[in-house]
């Protein structure tokens, strides 16, 4: 079985983090926002139920399965975000301006102090 | 082990390219005319239909799929992920980013008409050359670890459903055995059309079986098994240096596609009805 390597509250903190940097300040009124807090809410109050049950063995399996897909969900918007990212670093640029073109071989565009004369 | 490769990649330094490469365009399966969209809405919510089904609404109008067919999903947390895909998208439609949008479509439009049977049989014909089953002879360094990190999860997928898978390191692949095929044919029936979507889906991203397998059955997370997927790859960066805009981005774009379809079939897959017990008694 994997280990819980982080706690929900990492997954939780970090998928709350993540909705901001797609909202904005109002991500607390989104519809994911209020879904994943009621599930985190849901499930934490379940595990209280683990400890002293004997039928406890069912809740934990869900309370497993619901950390997986909290950890696969902000894997999802992670990635998503840093690939964005990098698209938009390295391959987003479009066409280069003349003077970008120019000065990837080291040359400038020429200029002509005092305008060419046939300008405003 | 897993720690230290990744650790050890992250002495060497990016190496940045200044030629351009062309942007990808991931979706365009049946959507060209969709290529440059701009955002035309401002909000995105979800209703909920007859027979329990959920909808997602962009402003007023109801959202489609490429094939013209409403856009409903049996449940509300993959609907809510959806609105949230849309509720991302800034000025234009990044169509390359919405995973989850995609795999909806793909299962209610069925573009290339398959049913349950021809994915199990795909399925089962990729097992035949599977990553994990395939090993190097040389390098050393590269053989043991490719030992030490794929024989577990290979045991384990082993145990868990009694089967037998070897690996090999000869061209044409391990033999493997009927017995196993009708094993996982029969596990696989239990899935829904929806689910065996995701899970071919997942498949064709990590280029493995078993690797999907062992993360749908939650043994191994999303970025362990695109680490194990990528195995290779690793020991090369390891060796030869990390460039960000090429590793990086695959790697993050594997990820986040792998995770959506993990999460479109444990979405797929589960009964949306909630039991309660009465335990404090």
């Amino acid at each position: 079985m994997a280990t819980l390597s982080s706690s929900p509250l990492r997954a939780c903190r970090g998928i709350l983090k993540e909705l901001r940097a797609i909202q904005g300040p109002s991500y607390n009124k989104s519809l994911a926002y209020n879904y994943v807090m009621d599930q985190f809410r849901k499930n934490k109050a379940s595990s209280r139920g683990c400890v002293t049950a004997v039928t406890g063995e069912r809740y934990c399996r869900a309370q497993q399965e619901a950390h997986h897909a909290s950890h696969t969900y902000l894997c999802l918007l992670a990635s998503t975000r840093n690939h964005q990212a990098l698209h938009n670093y390295y391959h987003g640029k479009g066409d280069r301006s003349l003077a970008q073109a120019a000065s990837m071989v080291g040359l400038r565009l020429p200029t002509q102090p005092g305008g060419k004369g046939w300008e405003k | 082990m897993l720690r230290s490769l990744v650790r050890l990649r992250s002495h060497f330094g990016n190496a940045h390219a200044l030629s351009k490469v062309c942007p990808r365009s991931q979706h365009a399966r049946y959507s060209t005319a969709l290529a440059d969209r701009r955002k035309f809405y401002q909000d995105v919510s979800i209703s909920q239909g007859d027979g329990g089904i959920y909808e997602i609404n962009l402003d007023r109008r109801k959202l489609k799929t490429p094939g013209g067919k409403l856009f409903t999903v049996p449940n509300e947390a993959l609907a809510i992920a959806v609105a949230t895909e849309w509720d991302a998208q800034r000025d234009t439609l990044k169509f390359y980013t919405m995973h989850l949008t995609t795999l909806c479509n793909t299962a209610l439009d069925n573009p290339t008409q398959r049913n349950e049977d021809q994915m199990i049989g795909a399925a089962l014909k990729f097992l035949e050359t599977d990553t994990v089953c395939y090993r190097v002879d040389e390098p050393h360094a590269l053989v043991e670890l490719q030992k030490n990190e794929w024989d577990p999860v290979l045991h384990w997928i082993e145990n868990r459903y009694n089967v037998t898978i070897g690996s090999s390191s000869n061209i044409l692949g391990p033999e493997i055995p009927n017995a196993t095929k009708d094993t996982f044919r029969q596990h696989l029936n239990s899935y829904n059309f929806w689910s065996l979507t995701g899970l071919e889906y997942v498949i064709t991203q990590l280029k493995s079986v078993v690797l999907s397998m062992a993360m749908i059955d939650r043994h191994l997370n999303v970025e362990q098994a695109v680490l194990l997927s990528r195995l290779e790859e690793e020991y090369q960066i390891q060796s030869w240096g990390n460039v960000e805009w090429a590793h990086d981005y695959d790697m993050y774009e594997l990820r986040a596609r792998t995770a959506a379809g993990a999460l479109f079939v444990h979405l797929s897959s589960e009964s949306s009805t909630i039991k309660r017990k009465l335990l404090q008694d």
